[in-house]
């Protein structure tokens, strides 16, 4: 066991490092440069004309000037030895500190899309696969279609929508106006309950749709086999015939895609926040991509990515305790 | 169903005769027109493509023709009848412009009084159809006035019309997408899985990482890298070649280990020992066991493909006006003011729903019909 975890690290470590070459090439993608773009913006509007051996001296002074494979160790040396992930010229601050305040908002998110999900997936799922033919089958085979064609952006909109013209109130941000400069306080904390749940629900749509196929149709299979009908000639109450075997099994394929629906969700996130704005990491990303302020968006893409990747060895791992016959076949 | 599958004596009937003798593209297609939804969904398709091809014909007014009385007009729904009777030739009422008595703004009043009959045929804006032939003739319009169907954005202009334009720009770029990341799935799957070894292992580990980046997030960042100065073409084709490169991974894994789970199989082998080469060999004998399993592949991942780009020009990132999709028509309903104000401007997104949706239940009928273990249904 502790050999396949430590296995599974050393790969994760390994594909971090492919990541981060890649998302280094993407910061590097835009025409111009880091001095180019910090030059403009500083003194564009100031009067001050900038010649060319200025912006020549901002590239030294930021170390640009030097070729590529040498700003890419000191970037990830920055980040992986001090966790500095570079300056942030938008803010006229470091990226760390632009996006320290957000990441909070962003992983609260992302566990709260991931328990909606599972909590209405598996049962309903399971559910399902009972009931099968049934108007409750049906209802739920078309509820998951529609969760799979509406885009995530959309239903945010139709929500916001919804909420103006009917309720007054809108749900967009993350407090109410009354409380958005209180104090801490119970009613503040509900308040933000009540804004985080609306995005949860949008995020958790289109995962949970995808889940709920997957839980029905291995669900289907486990009942039709042998060990079923052993255990209920066994004389097994039904209720225990259903929890302890086909159920078990069925949950399954859903924590062998948790990196999945993370990395879905993460898709998602960036236009869901941006509709409902959400001062979270993908909005930030839309924002400093649209600036070009590209280390923090590299920082923000690689702390996706790092999430994403933590979360597909932490299923790994799960899936070898809970199914043992995975881990003989992985080695 | 067991019994239909050997055939038995000399009785056959002449419709099982066609059954046994039919080809494997026949038996799809047979397969396929069975599944009603999947041929609602090739329908609804079909009628996008030519409302897309033809939009310049469908759209009774250019992309970004402006009438300026006419502003955040609500859509103005064709009648048969009202309270001064029938009329065979659908009708909407004129508008007649007046000020508001307090802000002394122009409105439009919808005026009963006065029908404006459709007319189907008329000539209206010119245009090229395809870019080339020059023509004035639009599928429907009113002779005097205007008409929209869908209302009009914050500009004047024809919701109606932009959608269509927007459905041939979206519907384009989601097939040249898709089969540029076909394209390349098709060889880089086909080199990792046909040739193993360090090849392989390189290759896997690249899709890898390529998967494991959210996907929007990853569209973003190479869209972000579009010069401002580009024209509207460049970014266009520059969307396309994004969207073939961040498709690729899925399919090109699936067809990894399918060929490599083929390689193995008894007839390449007898293929190998007749003495065939490598390239027969994939050509003749590996490539038609999964050509149903591409086609499925490709109408599966319509819908991704459309979405991402319906999510980046939504955002701002990918298509950028004057050019009309889908996701610019939304940008439009962005936010909440405009949609309390003008519903109507959402109007694109049951375009957008609707094309996933077929594309689904499509690509569904499709993976039925093509797989040959499914049991005839006699």
């Amino acid at each position: 066991m502790l050999r396949f975890v430590v296995q599974r690290a050393v790969g994760m470590v390994v594909t971090m490092f492919f990541v981060s070459i890649m998302v280094f090439a993407i910061m590097e993608l835009p025409p111009g440069d880091y001095a180019d773009r910090y030059a403009f913006r500083k003194f564009s509007g100031t009067g001050v004309s900038v010649t060319e051996s200025d912006i020549a001296s901002i590239r030294r002074q930021f170390g640009l000037d030097r070729p590529a494979w040498q700003r890419y160790l000191s970037w990830i040396g920055g980040i992986v030895t001090r966790f500095d992930f570079g300056p942030s010229f938008a803010f006229e601050t470091s990226a760390n500190r632009v996006i320290g305040q957000r990441a909070g908002l962003t992983v609260v998110l992302l566990v709260g899309t991931l328990l909606l999900t599972y909590l209405l997936s598996i049962p309903i799922g399971i559910y399902a696969a009972l009931r099968r033919q049934s108007l409750a089958d049906y209802g739920l085979t078309v509820v998951s279609y529609l969760g799979l064609a509406i885009p995530n952006f959309m239903l945010a909109l139709i929500l916001l929508y919804v909420s103006v013209r009917y309720f007054g109130s809108t749900i967009g941000g993350l407090f109410s106006p009354e409380f958005e400069k209180a104090p801490w306080s119970w009613a503040k904390f509900v308040d933000l309950l009540r804004h985080l749940f609306v995005p949860a629900v949008v995020l958790a749509w289109s995962a949970t749709a995808l889940q709920l196929q997957t839980v029905r149709a291995t669900m289907s299979d486990e009942l039709n086999k042998l060990y079923v009908d052993a255990a209920r000639a066994r004389g097994l109450p039904e209720w225990k015939v259903i929890v302890k075997y086909p159920a078990r099994l069925a949950i399954n394929p859903v924590v062998s895609t948790i990196g999945f629906d993370v990395n879905r969700i993460f898709s998602e996130l960036p236009i869901v926040a941006l509709v409902l704005s959400l001062p979270e990491l993908g909005e930030l990303l839309i924002k400093s991509f649209l600036d070009l302020d590209m280390y923090v968006a590299g920082a923000i893409l690689l702390m996706l990515t790092a999430i994403i990747v933590f979360m597909n060895f932490v299923s790994d791992v799960v899936l070898a305790f809970l199914d043992p016959r995975i881990k003989l076949e992985g080695g | 169903m067991a019994a239909a599958g050997l055939p038995e004596g000399p009785g056959r009937s002449a419709e099982e005769l066609r059954y046994y003798t039919a080809s494997q593209w026949e038996l799809v297609w047979w397969r396929l027109c069975r599944h009603r939804a999947a041929m609602a969904g090739a329908f609804v398709l079909a009628l996008f493509a030519l409302l897309g091809i033809f939009a310049d014909f469908v759209a009774p007014y250019g992309g970004t023709s402006r009438d300026r009385d006419y502003i955040y007009g609500p859509p103005q729904i064709p009648r048969f009848w009202d309270d001064k009777g029938f009329s065979f030739r659908p009708f909407v009422y004129a508008l007649k412009t007046e000020r508001d008595p307090v802000t002394l703004r122009k409105i439009a009043k919808i005026d009963t009084d006065t029908r404006r009959y459709i007319s189907f045929f008329v000539a209206g804006e010119p245009y090229r159809l395809f870019g080339l032939v020059p023509a004035n003739t639009h599928l429907f319009g009113v002779e005097e006035g205007r008409i929209h169907l869908f209302g009009t954005d914050d500009l004047g202009r024809d919701v109606f019309s932009r959608l269509m334009f927007a459905t041939g720009v979206s519907l384009s770029i989601g097939v040249l997408g898709v089969l540029l990341a076909e394209g390349l799935a098709l060889v880089i799957g086909g080199i990792a899985g046909y040739f193993g070894g360090w090849i392989d292992y390189a290759i896997q580990r690249l899709t890898e990482v390529v998967r494991v980046i959210p996907v929007i997030p990853l569209y973003m960042g190479l869209a972000a890298a579009f010069p401002r100065e580009w024209s509207n073409i460049q970014v266009y084709f520059a969307m396309t070649i994004i969207l073939g490169l961040v498709g690729w991974p899925t399919l090109a894994r699936r067809l990894r280990s399918h060929l490599l789970a083929q390689r193995n199989e008894d007839y390449v082998l007898a293929a190998r020992l007749a003495g065939a080469s490598s390239a027969w060999i994939i050509r003749k004998h590996m490539l038609p066991s999964f050509t149903s399993y591409i086609i499925v592949d490709v109408v599966i991942s319509f819908p991704y493909v459309i979405l991402s780009e319906t999510a980046l020009s939504f955002i701002g990132l990918g298509l950028r006006p004057p050019t009309i999709s889908w996701g610019i028509l939304l940008q439009e309903a962005q936010n909440v003011r405009a949609i309390e104000q003008a519903p109507w401007l959402f109007l694109p997104a049951l375009f957008v729903i609707v094309a996933v949706l077929a594309f689904t239940v499509l690509g569904d009928g499709l993976r039925d019909a093509a797989d040959p273990y499914a049991v005839r249904k006699s």
